[in-house]
């Protein structure tokens, strides 16, 4: 089962190592991490998605909390959070086609950040799912490039992340 | 005024109070150690192997309470650390390792003696540093012995790159700390202490199990009230002994794989287990789906990550054991009112009969046998100020079995590891921290060829360590194994060809060593090495196939116990 984690961590060398350790010696695979500064520049929130049961994820969760510079820890689930990734897709656009792709960028409110004679690259952000689809629908004309981010996530409402 | 960071390094571990550095030098450490000989409060002691430095500060931990200081220097000498340190995680022991490193622009070129040691030892430290700038020696310094110290113990690492002893800086000590994620629960919940009073008023079968927690967090006298105040029976871990005096009554010793019978049976017939500072380790559960299965369990834990770990918990309180000790006590004090109050009186009339059904034995003939050493190494401790250390195997549990440990810091044994070579490393670091005491390490003659070069640094201490060494001339766990499990085909074990004279030995290195084949003479070796100010080995030779009983095979449960050797064996 898919899990995220979402945790504040002090921005300092070594802290991504000392978590994805704890997920490596068991043996789980990390999905996507995506990692960035908060408002406070000395603090980072990392998003870590993970495909694991649950009582092992306590387990990790529990030790992950133990680790000094990781300040505040929380999993998020999926119906009480807002999750979001962002992708950059450079594919093939030459000029017979490219109507087309803009047609469906359109409808994917996806941004083109780059076009060149024979190829363009959008920019999508949403959740899983639309930035699956997206990628679905391009395929046939031709992906040259792809990055995805990761997810990012925050818990809805008031309820603060880290709770 | 300006300092170097060696000087800056030093005069920070003096504010910590640092007694002693056990290390070896190297090159990167050079300018550390050109000032670090003229301290006036901290001495460096000489190793001849950094895994018995880290073992040593590991041993002087555990004998005194205070936090063990190791250091190395870069590469080879850091590396050489790791089983000392990931000993010390293992048991929750504080210690601080410093290592050397090369010149910071040089870290990640492959630099002659350039290891990652941040990198190897991740898994098994509580914490670490890599210092990037000469002004955070004392922050980090400070930060490492708080975080080493307090919680759950455990080993920090601070690697400090040569370019760092270097550089001039301005010195200050910092007063306080600041570490927003790292706030240990100390104080256990009210209403938790509440719930476990509860299930312990509704009980009829309790039982005590007790581990190094209650030792680390300096409440055996806790526990003891405690114990004594409600008549339930305790049972210790091999961490725990110490925790609860061996020979009271209520004692049933250790539990587990070559736990006593009596206690095994107690455990798994029980229906409330009151766990303190114990994690329920294999070696001790056994089958955990056949492991006292009718039981409740209160789990009293620093660490919150090992609540549920191994067992369902029903009463989880974290904190510190002797706050909540005392706490639980006052609670059960104001609930059975009546002193005369004993419910569970039926539960230790069976317990009794265990005891007295399945006691502890082993053949008493004129084979000279370790547990017979042993109870002749008790009787001439018991009543001095003692320190025992030991081994890692057959040594190592006839030492828990037949050695009553009634006080705490006087039983240190490598226990999560199970380090091999442990004993007398762990002697000489007991003994730098407590200089009165009488130090016995109770070793193997496999464990201690593992670190005998180290016999260099007690005779040149002229260390009184008592180095007893139990010789069947096999690494006698793994052959017993091989004996009960394997058809008796012995891979692998043979220590025979190659075995050292070890009077010889001691005499090479200006330590002084007597041989015993005898039952008899046993008692007289020891009286003399006992009374004799230097250095000793006492080689025991003993009965080569004897093994440790009871025995729970791994994996079975824990009341399904081998007593004695199969009566016919196949070989």
């Amino acid at each position: 089962m898919k899990h995220i984690v979402s945790a504040l961590v002090e921005n300092k060398p070594g802290v991504l190592v000392r978590i994805a350790g704890l997920f490596s010696r068991r043996g789980f695979n990390i999905e996507s991490l995506a990692v960035g500064p908060t408002e406070h520049p000395e603090i980072s929130r990392m998003t870590i998605v993970v495909d694991v049961a649950d009582q092992p994820l306590e387990q990790v969760t529990k030790q992950l909390h133990k680790l000094i510079n990781v300040i505040k820890l929380s999993e998020l689930r999926m119906d009480e959070s807002v999750q979001r990734e962002l992708v950059m897709i450079k594919i093939k656009a030459p000029a017979a086609k490219r109507a087309e792709i803009i047609e469906i960028a359109d409808i994917f409110r996806a941004n083109i950040v780059d076009v060149s004679r024979d190829m363009i690259v959008l920019e999508v952000t949403g959740t899983e799912s639309k930035i699956d689809a997206i990628e679905n629908l391009l395929i046939p004309y031709g992906i040259i490039e792809f990055a995805r981010t990761g997810k990012i996530a925050l818990a809805r409402g008031s309820k603060e992340t880290e709770q | 005024m300006k300092i170097t960071g060696a000087e800056a390094l030093i005069k920070s571990l003096e504010n910590e109070n640092v007694e002693y550095i056990f290390g070896i030098p190297g090159g990167v450490l050079v300018d550390i150690h050109h000032h670090l000989c003229m301290s006036k409060k901290i001495k460096h002691i000489l190793m001849r192997h950094e895994q018995v430095a880290a073992h040593a500060a590991d041993g002087y931990a555990r004998a005194t309470g205070r936090v063990g200081v190791c250091m190395a220097t870069s590469g080879p000498g850091a590396t050489n650390l790791v089983t000392g340190i990931a000993n010390a995680y293992m048991d929750s022991i504080p210690i601080v390792a410093l290592t050397g490193q090369v010149k910071s622009p040089m870290i990640g070129t492959d630099a002659f003696q350039e290891a990652d040691i941040t990198g190897i030892t991740l898994p098994v430290v509580k914490h670490s540093y890599l210092l990037k700038d000469p002004r955070e020696i004392g922050r980090v310094i400070k930060e490492a012995f708080y975080i080493a110290g307090s919680g759950r113990p455990g080993p920090v690492l601070i690697d400090i790159p040569r370019d760092i002893s270097l550089a001039e800086v301005d010195f200050k000590y910092p007063d306080s700390i600041d570490l927003p994620g790292y706030k240990p629960t100390v104080r256990g919940n009210p209403k938790q202490i509440k719930l476990a009073v509860k299930a312990i008023m509704a009980s009829e079968r309790p039982i005590v199990y007790a581990g190094g927690g209650v030792i680390l967090s300096n409440a055996a006298k806790e526990l003891t009230s405690l114990v004594r105040f409600l008549r339930v029976p305790v049972t210790t871990t091999l961490m725990g002994k110490g925790a609860f005096p061996e020979t009271d009554d209520l004692s049933l010793g250790m539990l587990g794989m070559h736990g006593t019978a009596y206690a095994n049976y107690a455990i798994n017939e029980s229906d409330l287990i009151i766990a303190i500072g114990a994690r329920f380790d294999d070696r001790v559960t056994g089958n955990p789906e056949k492991f006292a299965v009718n039981a409740k369990v209160i789990h009293i834990d620093i660490d919150p990550a090992e609540i549920g770990k191994n067992v369902n918990v029903d009463v989880p309180i974290v904190g510190d054991a002797k706050q909540i000790l005392s706490g639980l006590l006052v609670a059960l004090k104001t609930e059975i009112k009546s002193s005369k109050h004993r419910p569970w009186g039926a539960w230790l009339t069976k317990v009794e009969a265990w005891k007295a059904k399945h006691p502890l034995f082993y053949k008493k003939d004129k084979v000279l046998r370790p547990q017979f050493i042993i109870e002749q190494i008790y009787a001439l401790t018991k009543d001095t100020d003692h320190v025992i250390t030991t081994g890692v195997g057959q040594n190592q549990m006839w030492a828990a079995q037949f050695y009553k440990t009634d006080t705490a810091r006087d039983f240190l044994s490598s226990g999560g590891l199970g380090t091999m070579g442990y004993g007398m490393p762990a002697a000489i670091g007991a003994q730098f921290g407590r200089p009165k005491s009488l130090v016995v390490d109770i070793d193997g003659d496999g464990s201690f060829q593992m670190v005998s070069q180290d016999l260099a640094t007690a005779a040149a201490h002229k260390l009184p360590i008592k180095i007893c060494i139990l010789n069947n001339m096999y690494l006698g766990m793994v052959r017993q194994w091989q004996e009960l499990f394997y058809e008796c085909r012995y891979a692998a074990v043979d220590l025979a060809p190659g075995m050292p004279d070890f009077v010889k030995l001691a005499d090479a290195y200006g330590a002084k060593g007597i041989r015993v084949t005898k039952n008899e003479e046993v008692k007289p070796a020891l009286e003399k090495a006992f009374k004799d100010p230097s250095t000793y080995v006492i080689e025991f030779c003993i009965d080569r196939e004897e093994c440790v009983f009871p025995m729970v095979a791994p994996g079975a449960e824990i009341t399904d116990m081998m007593m004695e050797k199969p009566a016919r064996r196949s070989r």
